[in-house]
């Protein structure tokens, strides 16, 4: 089973990387970004896990304990086949 | 004063922190590998030094804040035993949730390497006492993400308790409320961005860092 990790700042935590690369966005001509959020993607093959709800716990729990920082990011887990 | 040194893969400042330690407090750091289970026995004082552990890969401190000797640490912790977080150390820390808040990003993206003024907002604690004659220091920092963020309810009870210990005074990286340290509400777990052990050889022109050793073995 696969796992995909969706990471981002949480909204009003102010992103750095995605404020520069709007700026970027706009010096090669696309106009009307307004903002760009920079965030991750963490793939997670999941062996021996068939269940979909149990793999999404599991992976829940690794977002609080490791993948994701809580105090400034949010996350979203998608679980794939 | 008995002190240990954490070893990380990627740390770069563990020597310099440990030469730092023996020459203010006389006595030779222990170097603990970061896959050890428990600290010495006897340890006063833990420092978790400057580097980029782990190659900062997923956030700067994140997996360092996982390793085997941090469960110790905290124990260490739990229990008074002071500890100072160093730059990269100071990122652990907040990973591990022993200091509140969170070190991003510089707001100028770009990697700061040069000595920063400070204000010694708080010099009643265990790391700042022999600063307590002055108001202001200088101390190198070197870091690419360094920006302290909270929220502001956590900046408001950080202040209103005296636990921003370092101001900087020419901000270098867009922390909120310009803060360079800030310790827990035991006293007894400091994080600072500036590299005190990079001022503390009589061999240089200056001794700024100094100080933060001498209040620790006062301290312990």
């Amino acid at each position: 089973m696969k796992a995909i990790v969706h990471v981002g700042l949480k909204p009003g935590v102010l992103d750095v990387q995605g404020k520069a690369v709007a700026n970027a966005l706009t010096g090669l001509g696309f106009g009307g970004v307004q903002e760009a959020r920079v965030g991750k993607v963490i793939e997670l093959e999941l062996a021996h896990l068939t269940d979909r709800e149990e793999a999404r716990a599991q992976v829940t729990d690794m977002c609080e304990k490791l993948l994701a920082n809580t105090v400034i990011e949010s996350y979203r887990v998608e679980i794939a086949e | 004063m008995k002190s240990a040194v954490i070893v990380f893969p990627g740390s770069n400042c563990d020597r310099d922190a440990a030469v730092a330690i023996e020459r203010v407090t006389g006595a030779r750091a222990a170097m603990v590998w970061h896959q050890d289970q428990d600290l010495p026995a006897g340890t006063d004082f833990v420092l978790l030094p400057g580097g980029f552990s782990f190659g900062d890969y997923l956030r700067s401190g994140a997996m360092s804040a996982r390793s085997p000797i941090m469960t110790a640490v905290r124990r260490h912790a739990e229990r008074g035993g002071l500890v100072l977080g160093v730059c990269n150390g100071f990122q652990i820390l907040t990973e591990a949730r022993l200091l509140p808040g969170a070190l991003m990003r510089n707001a100028g993206l770009r990697f700061v390497c040069r000595e920063v003024s400070l204000e010694i907002a708080n010099a009643n604690t265990s790391f700042t006492r022999a600063y307590r004659a002055q108001r202001e220091t200088a101390i190198p920092v070197a870091h690419a993400d360094g920006r302290f963020f909270a929220d502001d309810e956590t900046l408001d009870r950080l202040e209103g308790e005296g636990r921003v210990v370092l101001r900087y005074l020419d901000n270098p990286n867009g922390s909120a409320r310009d803060i360079a340290a800030v310790i827990n509400d035991g006293g007894n777990v400091m994080g600072m961005m500036p590299h005190p052990e990079r001022v503390s050889d009589p061999s240089l022109d200056r001794l700024s860092g100094w100080g933060v050793f001498q209040s620790l073995l006062e301290a312990a």
